[in-house]
């Protein structure tokens, strides 16, 4: 986030965008509410009727995958409006005039015709984000998991750009991450283009500066990405660690990542159960979980913040930085002598420009926000203030491109997956934990009710979706909550494994994948053999978690 | 949360007297906030300091110099020139029969402390006043509802004192209005929409209103399991496992068990708030699938069997190593997670770079 969390109850205008707040990341949300309370309005654009639209002022349910036709619409309002501020525009940003005139060919009824949203509400929503005094927009992964991902948040930036809206509080352009420290894996350098502190791997000072520290050079050429890895297994790629990630389950097109995985010569798998994909490596190795492993991470605000046991791991499970830095030894490597993740941490600091005040003693109470470059500095709660990282804020002339796949004949309705506020992931910790099973036990696929009739299903009833990749059943709920012509079901749930399904391309430059739109066919099938076994009609077979 | 003025508003500091001692205040701070930040232990029951001031419980009273009648320090503004006293004889008779009222009307004036954070609020302040003198017993107010099921959330209303902070901090803080007031005076009764269960409530079973209840009416079930556990209760401050966005916790333990979660009211991510996985599904931790040895796929069966530590980073070194040989330090991959802390995805992408000098590295965030 560019912003801090003590932040959003402060705009005056919200933009949520791609993202079900109130279920993925409940805590912030109720700062929001918070702001709505005080008299804040709110734009949500998501094609489902989620939890956040019904507080909205404007609600823009568009279609998948539309999100750049939306924003370019908004920007051409803003425009048309008079409600460029001129002033930031012109001291920090570069390319906005050329910006103003591209959008110029961007209606609302153009943007109508591709993201199915009413033209009036983009209208609404444009002056309402435009004329605010403090506008934030906050997204989610359903501005990221598209094959135009870097488009979605590119546009959301010129947004921001064009209004003035970043630097300033109750501002910003603000990602939610979504998970406890997937911000801190990227800040730790676990990126195929940058060591720790996002230093780029292409450049020869970084090369100079890690070859010191680690003791051997590391190639200029920038890394595959996981998803290129994938593709590469048996072919390229012929060994994998994978840390503390059920692959097999959370990624797209499930029977390509299984052959992928299989085709392996070894798999080395961490984790603290035996998951889908730790059944197929060759060794699996057991580590210690939340609250048994002190360490840090970094949350979505960036604030640097400490995790500590609080009781012993089972049998002989261990920190996975020891397991990696045992084997390096094994591997005959020298300078993995590390005795504790306190050691580990502060080397990560020492090397980091991000975290090169900060130490293992520093982040105690959890006080500071990165970048925090010297002793003396006291963190960044807000990105942006006086001047942008790289000079001025770029204007990136975009244009809207379809999804790789889209609906037809065949497969004429849109999935789209998420989560649910109960359930977490693939349910390895929350289908584990009492009670949680209480508030959801199964996954039912969400159907719009006019949607119904034409499908031939029944609320309640078992649909068998199904595209080129994969099928599955699934029991059908009707609901408003879906857009006529959309379906969601969340990825929670073993027996239904919407990952089979999902795969439609990945962006070009982050290789996200497109998980968020993808076409299937629906038909009515009979309920499962054994009714009331949650799993037994999947064509996968019985649920394992 | 409230935000407090600067000390002063044209210059000079604001100033009343507090108990004969002069003290500043900022513009906008309540009598009963002066008070607390110079020391004084005003007792409340309805007050939650993240909550707006609700003067339900008239435990704060305080004498208000020119006012007839004692004042709700929570809910007056502090004002320049005011002078106030906030423990005389008068106010402590009154503060004790009111604690003798109010614990009358319940069945238990003391509960386990794993009821929640603010469970043992009543039956402090009673020992402070010595009010467990039972004069006033009689009819209990509120009715329990033993009939909802949910795993989390005890609803025993015989030990409401209705001071509406669950109502409160579910529509204050969290903005879910799930639970509300129905009745008044001895009959305030604490209810759903509909007087129904929880789960078919707006509840989102956050556990909010288990943590801010003073007299146990609220409880959480997952921690009250443990009950027994055997050993003193211990707390360590640390993360929630799950989403980004870094709420701060208390992990309850006893001996090497956990048995429950705190929210941390200072955590800066969350000010106190957390929703139902960070305050309830805490014990995948212990469940018996963890996996407590390594193991490595056995030659002959093809079946993956435990190993010691000694065998299985051998075997992992063996294999890695054959990889390279057979097919360059470029054929070998590495995905760090972002559920494990800092140190492993710095020593996942420390070992493929230092060890293989590739930058075949990545996290989970692609997909």
């Amino acid at each position: 986030m560019s912003n801090p969390l003590a932040d959003m109850d402060k705009p005056d205008v919200i933009f949520c965008i791609g993202t079900n707040m109130t279920e993925c990341h409940p805590v912030a949300a109720t700062r929001l509410k918070r702001a709505l309370a005080r008299g804040a309005k709110m734009i949500v654009a998501d094609p489902r009727r989620i939890g956040l639209a019904e507080f909205a002022d404007v609600h823009l349910p568009l279609r998948v995958g539309s999100d750049v036709s939306l924003l370019l619409a908004m920007a051409h309002v803003i425009v048309r409006e008079g409600l460029v501020n001129e002033e930031f525009v012109g001291a920090r940003t570069a390319h906005g005039e050329d910006f103003m005139q591209h959008v110029a060919q961007y209606t609302p009824e153009w943007a109508a015709e591709i993201c199915e949203c009413d033209p009036a509400d983009i209208e609404k929503a444009a002056l309402l984000y435009g004329g605010a005094d403090r506008g934030a927009i906050y997204y989610t992964v359903g501005i990221t998991e598209h094959i135009c991902g870097v488009d979605n948040v590119q546009s959301l930036c010129n947004l921001a750009l064009m209004t003035g809206n970043l630097g300033r509080e109750g501002t910003g352009v603000n990602p939610m991450r979504g998970q406890n420290n997937i911000q801190g894996a990227g800040d730790a350098g676990a990126l195929p283009n940058n060591y720790p502190g996002f230093q780029t791997v292409t450049d020869p000072a970084h090369q100079e500066k890690f070859h010191k520290a680690y003791g051997r050079k590391v190639d200029l050429e920038t890394g595959m990405t996981k998803v290129t890895a994938l593709d590469l297994c048996g072919d390229g790629i012929h060994a994998m660690i994978i840390d503390g990630e059920n692959t097999l389950v959370t990624d797209p097109d499930r029977h390509h990542c299984e052959h992928a995985l299989k085709s392996l010569d070894c798999l080395v798998v961490i984790d603290i159960f035996m998951t889908e994909t730790a059944k197929v490596a060759d060794v699996v190795f057991p580590a210690t979980a939340w609250a048994e492993t002190d360490g840090v991470c970094t949350n979505t605000e960036r604030r640097v913040q400490r995790l500590r046991a609080a009781v012993p791991p089972p049998g002989e499970a261990k920190p996975d930085w020891w397991i990696l830095s045992q084997l390096a030894r094994r591997m005959g490597w020298q300078g993995f002598d590390f005795g504790s993740a306190r050691e580990v941490f502060n080397e990560l600091c020492a090397l980091s420009p991000l975290y090169n005040g900060l130490d293992w003693d520093r982040i105690d109470r959890g006080e500071y926000q990165w970048p925090v470059p010297t002793r003396d500095h006291p963190g960044t709660p807000r990105l942006h203030e006086k001047r942008f990282e790289n000079g001025r804020g770029i204007f990136k002339m975009l244009e809207y491109r379809d999804p790789e796949e889209t609906i037809s004949d065949e497969y004429p309705m849109w999935l789209t997956t998420g989560r649910r506020l109960p359930q977490y992931h693939t349910r390895t910790q929350t289908g584990r934990s009492d009670g949680i099973d209480y508030l959801l036990s199964e996954e039912t696929l969400e159907v719009h009710p006019d949607d119904l009739a034409r499908l031939g299903l029944e609320d309640g009833g078992w649909a068998e979706m199904s595209n080129p990749r994969g099928c599955l059943h699934v029991k059908v709920r009707a609901t408003p909550k879906s857009p006529k012509g959309t379906v969601f079901a969340s990825f929670a749930f073993e027996d239904v494994p919407v990952n089979v399904l999902t795969g439609g391309g990945y962006d070009p430059v982050t290789q996200t994948a497109a998980l968020k739109a993808c076409p299937v066919a629906l038909k009515p099938v009979g309920p499962p053999p054994a009714l009331g076994q949650v799993g037994a009609g999947s064509p996968l077979g019985a649920p394992v978690l | 949360m409230k935000q407090n003025g600067s000390p002063s508003t044209n210059g000079t500091a604001l100033t009343l007297t507090l108990d004969g001692e002069k003290v500043t205040f900022s513009s906008g701070e309540t009598l009963y906030e002066v008070a607390e930040r110079h020391g004084r232990e005003i007792p409340t029951l309805c007050y939650d300091p993240r909550l707006e001031p609700f003067g339900g419980c008239r435990l704060c009273v305080v004498e208000l110099e020119g006012a007839r009648n004692p004042v709700a320090s929570c809910t007056m503004e502090a004002q320049p020139g005011m002078r106030v006293r906030t423990r005389t004889a008068a106010l402590e008779v009154q503060r004790r029969i009111l604690m003798e009222m109010v614990a009358s009307e319940n069945r238990d004036t003391d509960v386990d402390p794993m009821h929640g954070y603010a469970s043992q609020e009543m039956a402090d302040l009673l020992d402070r006043y010595d009010a467990r003198t039972g004069r006033f017993q009689g009819a209990l107010s509120g009715t329990s509802r033993p009939d909802d099921d949910n795993p989390f959330i005890k609803r025993d209303y015989e030990n409401c004192i209705s001071c509406y902070r669950c109502v409160r901090v579910c529509a204050e803080q969290e903005g879910d209005y799930a639970i509300s007031v129905m009745n008044r005076g001895f009959h305030t009764q604490i209810t759903t929409e509909f007087g129904g269960l929880l789960k078919d409530s707006a509840c989102t079973f956050c556990g909010q209103c288990i943590q801010t209840c003073p007299t146990g009416a609220l409880g959480d079930l997952k921690a009250l399991a443990n009950r027994d556990v055997p050993g003193e209760t211990e707390t360590t401050r640390t993360i929630c496992p799950y989403c980004g966005v870094g709420c701060s916790v208390d992990v309850m333990t006893r001996g090497e068990k956990i048995v429950g979660i705190l929210p941390a009211m200072d955590g800066p991510a969350n000010e106190g708030s957390l929703c139902v996985k960070g305050q309830f599904a805490f014990d995948f931790v212990h469940h018996p699938d963890r996996l407590a040895t390594p193991f490595v796929r056995d030659d002959e069966t093809g079946e993956l069997r435990p190993a010691s530590w000694d065998e299985a980073l051998d075997f992992a070194a063996g294999k890695l190593n054959k990889v390279v040989k057979d097919h360059g330090r470029r054929a070998v991959y590495g995905i760090a997670s972002g559920r494990a802390p800092h140190e492993a995805a710095y020593m996942m992408q420390r070992f493929i770079r230092a060890g293989f000098g590739t930058n075949h590295i990545d996290n989970c965030s692609r997909a």
